[in-house]
């Protein structure tokens, strides 16, 4: 499959690539690694006339302590994510989530970046950044503003970027020592997750973030609501889909997708509280 | 537009397309077939190739992103002499293919795997082939060619 006719520009930085954008409008996407947005061109699902590569911004791609947050560059490949020294200290339910990302292949290629402003749900990079209560920095022509990870998710593949605003960095708190655990339930090797959780523990402080759950990631505030009140691992559990919306497909119905969120929560607090 | 690519150590330049993908690039524009394309959807691996030495799906990257880049196919494995390369000569010894059809991506994959972890534990090597679908389901006979090849 070949996608349909568009033009190519590569940028040379990230103030570059903006002004592209903003002339280009609404018909102009960012392509970083590319491994959200070409499956779908392929598809016809998404037919933008223009791309602006993103993709050589190399000082876009760090992974940096900064105070009680680790800052994390948008063009991050998956791949070094997933094998940063810094994040398996300091963050490591990242680091571990970023190595279940599609393959080998897809994660020497995927960013960080490009998987957040792709914002597919069923991803499990969105779900666990969100369950880690980050921090996105957007570059829009105007400077750079911060956005909640909890504000960050309006709709399907739907975000709080405007058009002309690039995902610049992304900023986890350091989990000090926190347990945690990622739970990824799917049929085959490098497939999408049926349900996916995320989630960490620190005392009666926890995040639990959802996978393909809803039309966007989850965060499961009664879960920690819960655990916050002294509840049993299995009583929180209960309510891990009380914040989601699931539909059913192929691969599970709404009651089986829910069945796993609680299945998958429960046994992910259960690692993140020993 | 113009797509300047050093593929297997050659410097190719070819007009194309800002559609043409890597993987057409490579079989119809630089006339190297020996990458195919199974799923083009990026699940299979059958298009794995090394892209400034990692191993990456050809069909799900724009020829335009890796201009200037390099590249290396199956093609370039084997030295000039046609002596093959060591995870080539495994395959061979180990029966590690049936129908054929998934190994240029398997021995790309199997290589850059070793690059980044030359001592893998057979788990090591399942899940860094978790990438690259045989049909032929051969996939214990492919496993043992990447661990005979790790302790070459």
């Amino acid at each position: 499959m070949i996608p349909a006719q568009f033009d190519y520009v590569r940028a040379e930085s990230a103030e570059e690539a903006i002004s592209l954008i903003g002339q280009h409008g609404d018909e102009a996407k960012f392509i970083a690694g590319g491994h959200s947005l070409l499956p779908l061109m392929k598809l016809r699902l998404a037919q933008p006339s223009v791309l602006v590569d993103i993709g050589r911004l190399s000082d876009l791609s760090y992974i940096r302590e900064d105070g009680d947050h680790i800052a994390i560059g948008a063009m991050t490949r998956h791949m070094d994510v997933e094998t940063s020294d810094v994040l398996k200290q300091h963050a490591p339910l990242l680091a571990h989530a970023a190595g279940h990302v599609g393959d080998p292949q897809v994660r020497h290629r995927g960013t960080i970046g490009g998987s957040i402003a792709h914002s597919d749900s069923a991803s499990d990079l969105p779900a666990t950044t969100l369950a880690m209560g980050a921090t996105y920095v957007a570059k829009g022509p105007n400077g750079t503003r911060e956005i909640a990870a909890g504000d960050f998710f309006e709709g399907f593949l739907t975000t709080a970027l405007a058009p002309d605003e690039m995902l610049t960095e992304i900023r986890v708190p350091k989990m000090n020592g926190a347990g945690w655990s990622f739970q990824k339930f799917n049929r085959r090797a490098q497939d999408w997750a049926i349900v996916g959780v995320a989630a960490w523990r620190n005392g009666t402080e926890s995040g639990v973030g959802l996978v393909n759950m809803d039309s966007v990631p989850v965060l499961a505030t009664s879960v920690s609501a819960a655990i916050a009140s002294g509840a049993s691992i299995e009583d929180a559990a209960a309510e891990a889909a009380a914040q989601a919306d699931p539909t059913g497909d192929l691969n599970a119905s709404v009651e089986y997708r829910q069945h796993l969120a609680r299945v998958l929560t429960k046994r992910a607090l259960t690692i993140a509280s020993s | 537009m113009e797509v300047s690519i050093n593929i297997n150590g050659t410097q190719q330049t070819h007009d194309v397309e800002p559609r043409t993908l890597l993987v057409q690039y490579i079989r119809e524009h630089a006339g190297l077939t020996g990458t195919n394309i199974g799923c083009d959807t990026s699940s299979c691996g059958a298009c794995s190739i090394h892209l400034n030495g990692e191993a990456v799906k050809s069909c799900t990257i724009l020829a335009a992103q890796a201009d200037g880049e390099e590249i290396k196919t199956i093609e370039g494995m084997a030295d000039a002499d046609g002596t093959l390369h060591p995870m080539q000569q495994a395959f061979m010894e180990n029966h590690g293919l049936q129908c054929g059809y998934c190994t240029p991506g398997m021995v790309m994959a199997a290589t850059s795997l070793l690059d980044e972890n030359p001592n893998p534990s057979e788990e090591d090597v399942r899940l860094g082939l978790e990438g690259n679908l045989c049909r032929c389901t051969g996939y214990h006979n492919i496993v043992k060619s990447v661990l005979a090849a790790a302790s070459v």
